[in-house]
C-alpha cells in the first residue's frame, strides 16, 4: 500500500504540493468537504423544519394554499407552476454549468464563456423569481385575524372557498390617513395603517351570513381545514386580537408564524448561496475572458465553482420538495 | 496539450441527464397538483403515499445531479465515501431522531390544544 508522505513544495502555492490522497487536487477536495460540512449545515434547518412540521402536523399551513401566483394572471389560483418554473430554470442553469465543465475540458475558451455566461443568466432569474415569491409571501393574498392566543382565523364564503378581507369587509374610513415622508415635517413616517380595523371586520362578518370562518385545524380525513359554521363563529371572532395581512417573523395569514420564519430563513440561505454562486461565477467567467484558465493550462476553476452551483441545485430539490410538495 | 485529447466530450450524457431530471419534475410537479384522494389521503409507512413517491424523486434527482452533474461517478472510491456516506449517514441519523421527537411532542401537545370557544 501507498502511503502519502507530504513532499516540499515551492512554497508560492497553496495548492498542497503535488500528493493527491483522493485522487484529486487540493482544491477540488477541499470544495467537496466544504459542500459535505454545507449539505449538513441545510440538513439541519430542514431537520428543524422537520420536526416543527411534526410537531403541529395538525394544523400546518398547506402549501398550495400558500404559494398560488403567477406573473400576470391576478387572481387566478395557480399553485405550484412558478415553482415548477423556477426549479426548470435552475436545473437548466445547471447544464449550461456541466456543459461549461466539459467545455473546458477540451480547452474550448469560447465554448466555456458562452456556457459560464448562461449559467449566469440562469442564476440571476431564479434569484429574481425568488424575490418575487417573497413579495407575495409578504404582502399575501386574503388576510386573516389572529385570536388572543396567537391561531389564525380565515375567511370562507359559502362554498368554503377562502375568501380575501376586501370581498365583504366594508371600510368605514376613520378619516385618518398615512404618514409618509412627503407629508411631514422632516423624516417621518409610520408604518402602513391595516387597511381595516378589527371592529369593521367582525360588525362586516355579522352583516354577512354566508360569511363563514375557519381554522388552522387540519381534518386528517379529508386534509383540508376545519370549516366553523357562520353561527357559531362570533365566539372564535371575540377572541379576536388584530387584523393580519401578509406574512413576516412575528405574524402569517397563512397560519403558524413558525411556517413564515423557516421559509424566510430556509429559502433566504438558500438564496444567498445563489447570490454568492452568482457573484463567484462571474469572477470566472471574467476570468475565462481575459485567458487566466487558458494560460493556467486547465480549466480546473471552472470545475470547482461548478461543483459549488450544481451543490446550489441539489439542495434547492430538496427545498422545492419539503416546502412545496410534502 | 495532450490533456485535451484525454477528455472525450460527455455532451450527451449531460443531455440524457438533464431530460430525466425534468421528466422527473413534470411528475412531481404533476402529481402535487392533482394530489389523487389513492395517494393523498391514505396511509402508508406514518405518511401518505405520495410524500413517500416524493422522497423517492427528490432522491433520485439527487442521485443524478451529484453522480452526473458533478461527476461523482468519475472520482476514486475512497473519496465518493468519504463524502457520500458521511452525509448520509449523518442526515439519517439526525431526521430520525427529530422526526421522532416532533411526534412525540405532537402527540402530547396535540390533545391539549384548544379548537372550541
Amino acid at each position: 500500500m501507498e502511503v502519502t508522505i507530504p513532499t516540499e513544495n515551492d512554497g508560492t502555492s497553496w495548492n498542497g504540493g503535488n500528493n493527491k490522497p483522493l485522487g484529486t487536487s487540493y482544491g477540488k477536495m477541499m470544495m467537496w468537504f466544504f459542500i459535505l460540512s454545507d449539505a449538513l449545515t441545510f440538513s439541519g434547518f430542514l431537520g428543524a423544519y422537520g420536526l416543527m412540521r411534526f410537531k403541529f402536523h395538525d394544523s400546518w399551513p398547506i402549501a398550495d394554499e400558500v404559494f398560488t401566483h403567477f406573473p400576470f394572471l391576478h387572481g387566478v389560483h395557480a399553485p405550484m407552476y412558478y415553482v415548477a418554473i423556477m426549479t426548470f430554470i435552475l436545473i437548466f442553469s445547471s447544464v449550461t454549468m456541466v456543459l461549461a465543465v466539459d467545455a473546458g475540458h477540451q480547452m474550448n475558451k469560447k465554448k466555456v464563456t458562452f456556457y459560464m455566461l448562461l449559467t449566469i443568466v440562469g442564476g440571476a432569474i431564479f434569484l429574481g423569481s425568488q424575490a418575487w415569491e417573497w413579495k407575495n409571501f409578504i404582502n399575501g393574498t386574503y388576510g386573516a385575524v389572529e385570536l388572543n392566543d396567537g391561531k389564525i382565523i380565515q375567511f370562507v364564503d359559502a362554498t368554503g372557498e377562502q375568501i380575501t378581507l376586501e370581498s365583504f369587509v366594508k371600510s368605514k374610513h376613520s378619516g385618518r390617513t398615512q404618514l409618509t415622508k412627503n407629508k411631514g415635517v422632516w423624516f417621518m413616517k409610520e408604518s402602513e395603517i391595516p387597511p381595516f380595523t378589527l371592529n369593521e371586520v367582525v360588525e362586516s362578518f355579522k352583516a354577512n351570513p354566508e360569511v363563514s370562518i375557519r381554522t388552522e385545524q387540519i381534518n386528517p380525513d379529508t386534509k383540508t381545514k376545519t370549516i366553523v359554521p357562520h353561527n357559531q363563529a362570533l365566539a372564535y371572532l371575540n377572541e379576536a386580537k388584530t387584523v393580519v395581512m401578509g406574512a413576516n417573523l412575528q405574524v402569517n395569514e397563512y397560519g403558524k408564524t413558525l411556517f413564515a420564519n423557516f421559509f424566510f430563513f430556509i429559502t433566504g440561505f438558500h438564496g444567498f448561496h445563489v447570490l454568492s454562486g452568482v457573484i463567484i461565477n462571474t469572477i470566472v467567467f471574467f476570468n475565462v475572458i481575459v485567458g487566466t484558465y487558458e494560460r493556467r493550462g486547465h480549466y480546473e476553476m471552472v470545475e470547482k465553482v461548478g461543483l459549488y452551483w450544481h451543490f446550489v441545485d441539489l439542495v434547492w430539490v430538496f427545498v422545492f420538495t419539503f416546502f412545496y410538495l410534502i | 496539450m495532450t490533456h485535451a485529447q484525454e477528455h472525450k466530450s460527455h455532451t450527451k450524457l449531460i443531455w440524457k441527464v438533464f431530460i430525466i431530471l425534468s421528466v422527473i419534475t413534470i411528475a412531481e410537479v404533476f402529481l402535487g397538483i392533482i394530489k389523487p384522494d389513492v395517494l393523498y389521503l391514505t396511509k402508508f409507512l406514518g405518511t401518505s403515499p405520495l410524500n413517500i413517491i416524493f422522497l423517492i424523486l427528490t432522491l433520485v434527482k439527487a442521485y443524478y445531479i451529484t453522480w452526473f452533474f458533478m461527476h461523482m461517478a468519475d472520482e476514486k472510491k475512497s473519496l465518493r465515501r468519504a463524502v457520500v456516506w458521511t452525509a448520509v449517514f449523518l442526515i439519517i441519523y439526525l431526521a430520525t431522531l427529530l422526526l421522532i421527537e416532533g411526534s412525540y411532542i405532537n402527540d402530547v401537545l396535540g390533545p391539549l390544544t384548544k379548537w372550541n370557544y
